[in-house]
């Protein structure tokens, strides 16, 4: 590295970490998860993963099919329920209100999971 | 003589069971896509063989009539594992309608669709359309009641049927009986028939001969295979303490997209193939996903592997022997006695 450019790395660097903490300060706020964040939920060989997630109010949770076969999204009292999703499919539900939420896939049951909003 | 003979199959049996989840043992039963099974009654005696090449000649030759159970035709599945779920149902329906006796009718175990698109079914009607057997009796599959909590299988395949779907019916002194068991799954929870089913199961089977032979077919397992994929339903034991006495039971199954056989007192049970792609043996995969195998093998391995069932005295009992093997012509008379050495083996 020349002189030159160490000299003009070492300006800007204070800038660059300015800008850095500018940028970075959103999701800064975004791990508090404020209304309007978001979460994701990959469905792969037949599970939901993670299985648990916590959320935030106010939190849009997103499941992705990323399976050859159909599978849907349903909570088991009722609060939400996906259409059938094929491959690549997504679902998504905003959590308004803190709670356990469990649900399973209604068409291979064996796969549960739960959105736990704080 | 034929005590230690039925002591030798229950013995072979007991193998059998045992090595149920063994993977030679699955690959080497295995009979993947575009195949069914043809059964033949004989006295009141279910006996099954895979569709298989240059076999069958004698198949039913005694028999009282024969009916075919075909499975898992995912009309509408269009990835690698089977690019074209259609041509391989048009393989087994051509293979129904080369085989030496008509069979009186066709059972389908359910998954005519994969999504339950009226399109999808559309295109599973127009292809049995073509099939030698006119009657067809189906049962839903999970993938056959996706969008509309089955309304659209009821109208099109169980109009006079109970419920979900479930009915019965006699053909020729043998009871036949349709069950639903993948509506209303409750989370965590494996196939359930419910409650008013079993009610009607208790009822309907109520003041008939304990010698009349029963056959129940359902899309989800009977009998638990591998609960942590779901393979098997979570009520079934009280379903089958309705049957425990009659004589003769077979209960047929899809859903697994691969043969499984075990044979309990005079129940006698079996899962058939898929007619469009394979699913792995328990256990062996990450989950029970389509099994993607190459095409060329796909085809080297159709109906590779034959499936017999035999019954003789007391208990059904349960035999495979692979397609080389030569097939002696009473195999449908409940004489044979070839055991399962190719699931064994």
């Amino acid at each position: 590295m020349t002189k030159k450019n160490a000299t003009i790395l070492g300006f800007l660097t204070p800038l660059m970490i300015a800008m850095l903490l500018l940028t970075v300060s959103p999701s800064v706020k975004a791990s508090d998860q404020p209304a309007g964040a978001n979460a994701e939920v990959k469905i792969d060989n037949f599970s939901f993963g993670p299985e648990t997630i916590k959320v935030s109010v106010g939190t849009t949770v997103t499941w992705t099919n990323r399976d050859d076969i159909p599978h849907t999204v349903v909570s088991t009292d009722g609060v939400f329920k996906s259409k059938v999703r094929d491959t690549d499919e997504q679902f998504s539900f905003t959590f308004t209100k803190a709670g356990t939420y469990s649900y399973f896939c209604s068409v291979h049951p064996k796969m549960t999971g739960k959105v736990v909003v704080q | 003589m034929q005590e230690k003979k039925q002591d030798l199959i229950d013995q072979k049996l007991q193998d059998l069971n045992n090595d149920g989840v063994d993977r030679r043992g699955f690959l080497k039963c295995m009979a993947w896509a575009g195949t069914g099974l043809v059964w033949t009654l004989a006295g009141g005696i279910p006996t099954s063989r895979a569709f298989a090449k240059g076999h069958g000649k004698d198949a039913g030759k005694s028999s009282d009539f024969s009916f075919v159970q075909i499975s898992d035709s995912h009309i509408g599945f269009n990835k690698p594992a089977n690019p074209d779920v259609t041509a391989t149902l048009q393989t087994a329906i051509n293979k129904i309608n080369a085989l030496p006796q008509r069979p009186d009718f066709i059972i389908h175990t359910g998954d005519l669709s994969q999504l339950s698109k009226p399109s999808e079914f559309d295109t599973l009607d127009q292809a049995l359309k073509g099939a030698s057997a006119k009657q067809i009796y189906f049962v839903p599959g999970e993938h056959d009641m996706l969008s509309d909590n089955g309304e659209q299988y009821l109208q099109r395949y169980g109009k006079d049927t109970k419920g979900t779907g479930w009915y019965s019916f006699d053909h020729k002194g043998v009871h036949f009986v349709g069950l639903v068991n993948v509506a209303n799954l409750k989370a965590g929870g494996m196939g359930s028939l419910g409650h008013e089913q079993l009610e009607w199961l208790e009822d309907d089977l109520k003041g008939r001969s304990a010698s009349t032979p029963i056959v129940l077919f359902a899309h989800i397992p009977l009998w638990t295979i591998y609960p942590d994929w779901g393979w098997g339903t979570d009520d079934s034991e009280q379903a089958l303490s309705y049957v425990k006495r009659f004589g003769s039971v077979t209960v047929l199954n899809g859903h697994i997209h691969q043969i499984m056989q075990k044979v309990e007192g005079k129940v006698s049970f079996h899962t058939a193939m898929s007619t469009a792609f394979p699913q792995p043996a328990p256990g062996t995969a990450a989950s029970a996903g389509p099994m993607k195998v190459p095409a060329d093998q796909l085809q080297r391995v159709l109906g590779i592997t034959d499936v017999n069932y035999l019954v003789s005295g007391r208990s059904l009992a349960v035999v495979d022997s692979p397609l080389g093997d030569a097939r002696s012509s009473d195999s449908g008379s409940g004489r044979g006695l070839t055991v399962a050495d190719s699931i064994i083996g």
